[in-house]
């Protein structure tokens, strides 16, 4: 198999030294991690080594030799190197050597156990990899690695991500610089000096007590949501059926995650908790926005004027199209007598409707401007509110609707039963199938009587159910638009995807390799790179759930279900209850 | 060490194929595929230009040509960036895996690398495209539960779809890698 050596890009410029890394015996690769400098004592760099196998259980060890030959070559050291792979043994010894001038290097690995007559070199390839960005990536998906206290990782984390996981375990190696007075020095990629922000430790030291007391304050809030009073029992149904109750649930399970004093176990729940503190923090911005500008310039008063008239309108135009119903609709002829019960029948009900808009009429600006307040809680809320507001302005084409779907509904039952009659067969509802059965002479009469009285009687129900289905799917539609925007801001990862945008390398879908310039007789040079993982796949690794589960309907049951005359609603209900 | 030749794809086009050797244990494979034509571009912008100028005519609305321009525009930039596919290599290694780069016209490349303990083989395969039978090489992933089966074919040239003769040869360089691995590994 060909010897990979992983070589670190930070390294390339080091003086000469002893290579520091593990050595993966099942992909005979050898990643190397820093360079010990010269002068140094071996017991010390064995203890060094040691210390970082103890912190971070990874098999650090002595891989080989480098030199990088800045002046003439000098015949001492080459020797020397091969010296010192007496003290520090390991199997194979790796010899690496930077000629000056030259971008080309030699490699070499020497088998000590190969019985002689073997060639005991290998053939050797070169890795460069960013040590920095290989720290720091996470890759997708993650790979089953092994527990820390597992000890060495086993040849389960196959492959590269064996390379990554060497690489973020040793972080013990990388923590001194070599301002640092130590016993060794080291090369590596923070060997010129750690990284690490002030403001990045200051927001650490200031985060655990903020979060501890937002937390209590959050905890208080729920156990007033929790109290008895808010259990009695049209509460909780309300509740339920009020988007905006759902919204506010959901915001305050997103910050009780957020400012729960746990520490996240692992990279996925950390980028979570990110992700939702981003997208709250996004959409109290916005809701912000929204009440600087409603209340700026009185547009509070504009709306709650221009509401009234359009309340108006609406129930205006639908006397109108129920006095056109009630006539001739499109040169249909229906049946008279029923078609003018129920247009009756709505009429009144628009009657009741805008008596009550108008009984409503001074409180209506009171109401805006408390609703803008709601604002601050964050966009999300002001738009739920919104959706919640909708749904009780047309409340009266909710109820023509109920009203016009249950008719149909009770028709269609009894048209397929009494269609059963007339082909002498009937439902079963022990065996759950239909049956054929033997009808007497008058039951048959009556049967059929009844069939063709209802069929005659569908056509004007139909109109009205179609009418009305038509304006409350047009409301329908109007609200899942506003539950969608709602779900977007809730469930959009926009930390993941601004880390994507930002730093490419620290989501990894996998690695890319480029060949460097080659020249026969030295060993193959490859450079890795990570590969960044596509949007599209960073917004579904990261979506956060949204709040509630929209009504599974698909198209066809939703047809099927319009046609039969069953109810569709637009509120998300836990457990789907009209699946 | 360099070698380049031209082959035909399924539909008759043609195809450069240039191998790489950069060691015994690297190869790449690249295939190009020639650059849009000046000709079908100018037919078609004039296509949706005089479409939109007898529009035009019709609305006698300028919003209309303007709209077109952008249109194409819009277009062009969407072809280049994520359609047209100028070049595709392979570049397989021993002992750590597979590459396959595509390049598009507008200097997009995307990448996906497969190490090489997931490849089983490497084979080619024959499909039914449309009405015609095609060969395509494709890269046989193992199953990580059972150790013989299949659990992913991955097609490699998908945009080129280079003719048989053109895969035999990228399928022969592959398979000798591929055996030279397999007799490392088996006896260490």
């Amino acid at each position: 198999m060909v010897l990979k050596a992983f070589f670190p890009t930070c390294c390339t410029s080091a003086d000469s030294g002893l290579l520091v890394g593990r050595w993966v015996p099942e992909q005979s690769s050898a990643v190397v991690l820093a360079v010990v400098h010269f002068p140094f004592i071996p017991v010390r760099v064995k203890e060094l080594l040691a210390q970082v196998q103890q912190a971070s259980q990874v098999g650090v060890a002595v891989l080989g030799t480098w030199c990088h030959r800045r002046q003439e070559p000098e015949e001492g050291l080459g020797r020397f190197l091969e010296g010192l792979g007496v003290i520090f043994f390991h199997e194979p010894w790796l010899q690496l050597c930077r000629e000056r001038g030259s971008t080309f290097w030699s490699c070499k690995a020497i088998q000590r156990s190969t019985p002689p007559g073997v060639p005991s070199e290998d053939q050797v390839m070169l890795v460069f990899y960013d040590q920095r960005q290989v720290l720091l990536s996470q890759l997708h998906p993650p790979a089953a690695l092994p527990d820390h206290q597992a000890g060495d990782a086993p040849a389960s984390a196959g492959g590269l991500a064996a390379v990554f996981d060497t690489v973020a375990r040793s972080k013990a190696l990388f923590s001194s610089d070599r301002f640092d007075e130590g016993p060794v020095r080291l090369s590596h990629w923070q060997s010129e000096g750690v990284e690490a922000s002030v403001l990045v430790e200051l927001a650490k030291q200031a985060a655990g007590p903020a979060c501890l007391l937002l937390s209590f304050l959050l905890s208080l809030l729920s156990a007033m949501a929790a109290c008895r009073l808010f259990r009695l029992w049209p509460l909780p149904f309300i509740c339920s059926k009020l988007s905006t109750c759902e919204q506010v649930r959901h915001r305050l399970g997103q910050l009780s995650l957020v400012f729960s004093t746990q520490k996240a176990e692992n990279p996925t729940q950390l980028m979570r908790k990110a992700n939702v503190l981003i997208s709250v923090l996004l959409d109290v911005a916005l809701g912000l926005a929204l009440l600087t500008w409603l209340h700026g310039k009185d547009r509070i008063g504009q709306l709650a004027d221009a509401l009234i008239p359009v309340a108006d309108r609406v129930a205006e135009e639908l006397q109108h199209l129920l006095q056109w119903l009630m006539g001739a609709p499109a040169g249909l002829k229906m049946n008279r007598a029923l078609d003018q019960v129920l247009g009756r029948f709505f009429l009144y009900h628009i009657h009741l409707w805008i008596s009550y808009i108008h009984l409503m009429s001074p409180f209506i600006e009171r109401i805006l401007w408390h609703v803008g307040l709601s604002a601050c809680l964050g966009l999300t809320v002001a738009v739920s509110l919104l959706s919640d507001i909708i749904a009780l302005l047309t409340f009266h084409i909710y109820c023509f609707y109920v009203y016009g779907a249950r008719l149909y509904c009770l028709k269609m039952y009894g048209l397929s039963s009494l269609w059963r009659l007339f082909r002498g067969k009937k439902w079963n509802v022990l065996r759950q199938r239909v049956d054929s059965c033997s009808y007497d002479l008058d039951q048959l009469f009556i049967g059929t009587l009844l069939f063709t009285i209802l069929v005659f009687l569908l056509p004007t129900t139909a109109l009205y159910y179609l009418v009305f289905t038509l304006l409350r799917l047009l409301v329908v539609a109007v609200q899942g638009l506003l539950h969608l925007l709602v779900d977007l801001i809730n469930s959009l990862p926009l930390y993941s995807v601004g880390l994507r945008l930002c730093r490419p390398y620290r989501l990894a879908a996998g690695v890319k390799f480029r060949v460097l310039e080659h020249e026969a007789g030295k060993p193959l040079r490859l450079l890795m790179q990570i590969n960044p993982l596509p949007y599209s796949r960073v917004v579904r690794a990261y979506r956060l759930p949204s709040c509630g589960c929209r009504p599974k309907l698909s198209w066809s049951s939703l047809c099927r279900k319009l046609f039969f005359g069953e109810l569709i609603y637009p509120w998300r209900q836990k457990g789907g209850k009209q699946d | 060490m360099e070698e380049e030749q031209s082959f035909l794809d399924i539909c008759g086009g043609s195809l450069t194929l240039q191998r790489r050797y950069y060691s015994p244990s690297c190869r790449e494979f690249c295939l190009s595929s020639p650059p849009l034509s000046l000709r079908s571009l100018t037919a078609v912008t004039c296509t949706v230009w005089l479409a939109a100028y007898g529009f035009f005519t019709l609305c006698e609305n300028s919003m209309i040509l303007s709209a077109a321009i952008f249109i194409t525009l819009l277009g062009l930039l969407g072809y280049l960036h994520f359609v047209k596919i100028d070049q595709e290599a392979l570049l397989i290694i021993d002992s750590l895996g597979i590459q396959m780069t595509s390049s598009y016209a507008s200097g997009k490349e995307s990448t996906t690398f497969i190490e090489m303990d997931k490849v089983k083989d490497i084979v080619i395969n024959e499909a039914i495209y449309m009405q015609k039978v095609i060969y395509y090489l494709c890269i046989l992933l193992k199953d990580p539960v059972e150790p013989h089966g299949i659990s992913q074919v991955v097609p490699v040239f998908q945009s080129a779809k280079p003719r048989l003769d053109c895969l035999i040869e990228v399928y022969r360089s592959c398979q000798e890698i591929l055996a030279h691995q397999k007799a490392t590994s088996t006896s260490p």
